[in-house]
């Protein structure tokens, strides 16, 4: 099949550097990956393309870039995936940091983000003279997350980290899953307590774009939200984050709907009440465009909340 | 920076032997840094899918049992002394890494949990799914971070620095990210630099794995030592030789001709599928030659295991062959052929992992330790069995890393000039400014590995490793004239790649000389001119030593015997 790469490039000891795109024509087989095609042009073309790349089977996490605008493994697209006969294929490194060449990205600030987590086992005391005994299937659930290979996509395409690069992201979490759920790890309410803090798991956003772009079937935003789970089982303090799931719960048990306005106030409280009045301009937007609910009192039950309570019940006694 | 901090033990690589070698060190008390030419976790041990051997004897398994296995496998030119050893420190080594934290397979009762692998009676391989090594490789990084070691990622050795006396007293390296060339002077030097697999095309192995550290040990007069002991694994993708792990066939797969015939029954009756792999190689060959192949394939019948045996226990494998050949394992078999896999041979070492004899039976490079697929110690001679190069990897590379912590304490500190780096520099200008169109590195590497995997594979005779010798030698000829049009100092892969091709035609020349010297077939050696083991004349290992102009310098040492004498092999 015939293609057109259009890779974006950089060249940091250019006298002015600033990235740019080339162009590539490809005469390809159609089940080859775009790391082949990659490596086609690197080879017969021109050596200056600049990429990371290894095993060639999407175990080494090395080919991490953008193909078509999402991240994703080049070895493990096929071109035919990703265009038709004829189509250009967009290739670009990873976003969320620094590019130092081409499609190589510095990892360093990935890494570590990823130490920030502890990421060892703490056990308790000393070690058993055999084995820790473990139940197989925690040891098979642990197997989904330590598949990760650290290539950086969910990082990449994370749109909290797009506005704010204080959010530990989505790698370093699952890495933290990864110990809150071994059963041989001690230390998960130290763990929990330090994901609490501001960057941790309550400022993901749940875009589900990580789940998206994992090439890995990881799914660090599940895990995000097992974290979260777990950190209110433990009762680590709690956060506006904790709260605002909370609050969310309890009026709908009670009013069958969701009261906006008593949600924010609720979840903010009176330690944030900063926070609470940075909303005040959104809120006199929304009251002009006579989208502020009833709220409080005037938050009337929906007909039949009877029932809804009667499910939530059944709920929680069935865990 | 022209030169890093002293060390006193430096790990060059970071795959499972290199970390486990550091980590070791570091216990010991040494100060210990690691370089590599890739971030740890890319290193090609993730690609180990299937196990770990051991035989833990609280589950009623017997080491000597292993170790017999092992050397059977190895078609007894495995060193006894070295496999007694793997075996009775197995136990402690699986103990220790779950201690770590890897997430290893459970039985019912909570306790590690086993499968079959090839060559072996027992089922003795701990597994985490089938991403064995992955999992291993994350956790012993884990303890990297934990113990704070530094780590020199993106550093490409070009060869070892000396000191006075002609002993190993570190390495000159360049960032590849700056291209600044630095001298990393130790007291101890640890290669753990992996195997060679880009010597062939196809091969399973990673792109990275190019033979840098055989070729820089060689290149500085540290022997290699049966370098014609090259595996070839019996299920790996056609193409670009993706492998096709062996607990495929360990939980029950069978190997079906064109006929649908299980052929193995006619090869090995009783082991079948799950004789050692140079058998099951060369069955699945002969097939294939006679006209009883698909396309230059076999077929991986996998599906009477059913889906969910895939899913859970072979996941892996599971994707990969509906990714990379679009098969559905649980609904038809997969078309699989023999594919250069492993290097048993490399800088030979004793059982400390030390490159030279104290007892100087051979000669070698003080101050130079190896471990891992680099090192040929030898453990697995002729064939290494599955699921015991990662064993291989922690059992030998904790004990080169203890050994080098403790030879670092003996010595006082020298420090070297770092005028040691000025000829690697000048190459590298010289590589980097040629003009012109010469030869690019990929298009020799390429005539490269199709020659080594047409001459020097699963059958080998006279005229056609000859051929291949002839071959390789005009590529060496050709090397200095290569040019790449990357002239830039920073992440230069151009350069990387002109440099990596120089290590790998040396590792081919060794390959080639050891296949035309030992003239029997043994193991994954197998001589058509030459059909037998010959116990009598070659129950020896050949050892190549570097010569500045000519071919290796050829030398032997005795395989060491303990309590196996060679029998006839059969599975």
């Amino acid at each position: 099949m015939h293609t057109t790469l259009r890779i974006r490039r950089f060249n940091p000891e250019h006298e002015h550097p600033s990235s740019y795109y080339q162009e590539y024509d490809l005469d390809v087989d159609p089940a080859d990956s775009v790391l082949d095609g990659l490596i086609k042009i690197r080879e017969t073309v021109d050596d200056s393309l600049t990429l990371r790349c290894s095993c060639r089977g999407a175990i080494c996490g090395s080919c991490g870039m953008r193909i078509n605008g999402h991240a994703t493994l080049a070895c493990k697209t096929k071109m035919i995936s990703v265009a038709s006969e004829g189509e250009t294929i967009q290739v670009e490194p990873m976003h969320n940091m620094p590019v130092i060449k081409d499609l190589v990205t510095d990892m360093a600030p990935f890494w570590s983000k990823i130490r920030q987590v502890q990421p060892w086992l703490q056990p308790q005391g000393p070690p058993p003279a055999t084995e820790y005994t473990a139940p197989p299937e925690s040891m098979t659930h642990l197997s989904g997350v330590m598949s990760c290979i650290m290539c950086g996509a969910c990082v990449s395409d994370c749109t909290v980290l797009e506005v704010d690069k204080n959010f530990i992201g989505p790698a370093a979490l699952a890495k933290a899953y990864r110990f809150v759920a071994d059963p041989r790890d001690a230390a998960t309410s130290q763990r929990l307590e330090v994901l609490n803090q501001y960057g941790g798991m309550w400022d993901c956003t749940r875009c589900m774009e990580c789940i998206q772009v994992c090439p890995k079937g990881v799914a660090p935003m599940d895990r995000i939200m097992s974290l979260r789970a777990q950190g209110m089982v433990e009762k680590i303090p709690s956060t506006c984050g904790s709260r605002h799931a909370e609050v969310f719960t309890d009026i709908i048990k009670h009013k069958g709907m969701l009261d906006e306005p008593m949600l924010a106030v609720r979840t903010f409280g009176l330690k944030h009440v900063g926070r609470l009045l940075g909303m005040i301009p959104m809120m006199a937007q929304s009251l002009l465009k006579g989208k502020v609910p009833l709220s409080g009192p005037l938050h009337r039950a929906v007909p039949g909340i009877q029932q809804i309570q009667r499910l939530f019940k059944r709920v929680r006694t069935k865990p | 920076m022209t030169s890093s901090p002293y060390y006193d033990v430096l790990v060059i690589g970071a795959g499972l032997a290199g970390m486990r070698a550091a980590i070791a060190a570091h216990e010991e008390g040494a100060t210990v840094a690691l370089l590599t030419k890739v971030h740890p976790v890319r290193s090609h041990s993730n690609a180990a899918q299937g196990g770990i051997n051991a035989a833990l004897t609280d589950r009623g398994d017997h080491w000597e049992d292993h170790a017999f296995e092992t050397v059977k496998g190895s078609d007894y030119l495995g060193d006894q002394d070295a496999v007694e050893i793997l075996a009775q420190e197995a136990g402690q080594d699986i103990i220790a890494l779950e201690h770590m934290g890897v997430i290893f397979n459970r039985n019912e009762e909570g306790r590690l949990g086993t499968r079959r692998f090839g060559g072996q009676k027992r089922a003795r391989t701990f597994f985490v799914s089938d991403f064995t090594g992955q999992a291993m490789l994350h956790v012993l990084y884990e303890q990297i971070m934990q113990a704070k070691i530094s780590v020199y990622e993106e550093w490409f050795v070009t060869s070892l620095a000396k000191d006075d006396h002609g002993g190993c007293a570190g390495v000159v390296a360049f960032e590849i990210r700056s291209g600044t060339f630095a001298l990393f002077p130790a007291k101890a030097v640890i290669m753990a630099s992996g195997g060679l697999g880009r010597v062939y095309e196809p091969s399973t192995n990673a792109l990275i794995c190019t033979g840098d550290g055989m070729a820089v040990a060689y290149r500085a007069g540290a022997p290699l030592m049966d370098m014609e002991m090259v595996q070839y694994h019996p299920t790996t993708l056609k193409g670009k030789g993706l492998l096709i792990t062996e607990a495929a066939r360990g939980e029950g797969a069978y190997l079906l001709n064109s006929k649908s015939e299980r052929f193995m029954e006619r090869y090995a009756p009783n082991m079948l599928e799950l004789a050692s792999r140079d058998v099951v190689s060369r069955a699945e060959q002969i097939e294939i030659n006679e006209g009883r192949g698909i396309k230059g394939c076999v077929l991986l019948d996998c599906r009477h295991l059913g889906r969910q045996i895939l899913q859970e226990r072979l996941g892996q494998i599971y994707a990969e062959a509906k990714t990379f050949a679009n098969v559905d394992l649980a609904e038809e078999p997969l078309p699989i052929r023999p594919g250069m896999h492993y290097q048993m041979g490399g800088i030979k070492t004793d059982t400390e992992g030390r490159c030279w004899d104290v007892q100087g039976q051979w000669k070698g490079l003080p101050g130079l330790f190896a471990a891992g697929e680099t090192a040929c110690i030898s453990l697995h001679g002729g064939n290494r069995l599955g699921a015991n190069s990662l064993l291989d990897t922690v059992v030998f590379g904790r004990r080169a890393g203890t050994c080098a912590a403790e030879y670092a304490k003996t010595l006082p500190t020298l420090p070297i000039s770092d005028t040691a780096i000025e000829p690697d520099r000048q190459l590298v200008r010289t590589i980097a400014s040629r003009q012109g169109q010469g030869d690019r590195a990929a298009a020799l590497r390429l005539e490269m590995g199709t020659t080594m995997n047409r001459y020097v594979s699963v059958f080998r005779e006279q005229e056609g490793l000859e051929t291949a010798s002839h071959r390789i030698n005009d590529l060496k000829a050709r090397w200095p004239g290569i040019t790449i049009q990357d002239k830039g100092q920073v992440f230069n892969t151009g350069l990387v790649a002109a440099l990596e091709l120089g290590f790998m035609l040396d590792c081919a020349e060794t390959i080639i000389v050891g296949a035309l010297t030992r003239t029997e077939s043994r193991g994954t050696h197998f001589r058509t001119d030459y059909l037998n083991r010959d116990d009598e004349q070659w129950l020896k290992h050949v050892l190549l030593y570097h010569t500045p102009d000519g071919p290796p310098h050829v030398e032997y040492l005795p395989v060491r015997i303990t309590q196996w004498q060679p029998q006839i092999r059969v599975y």
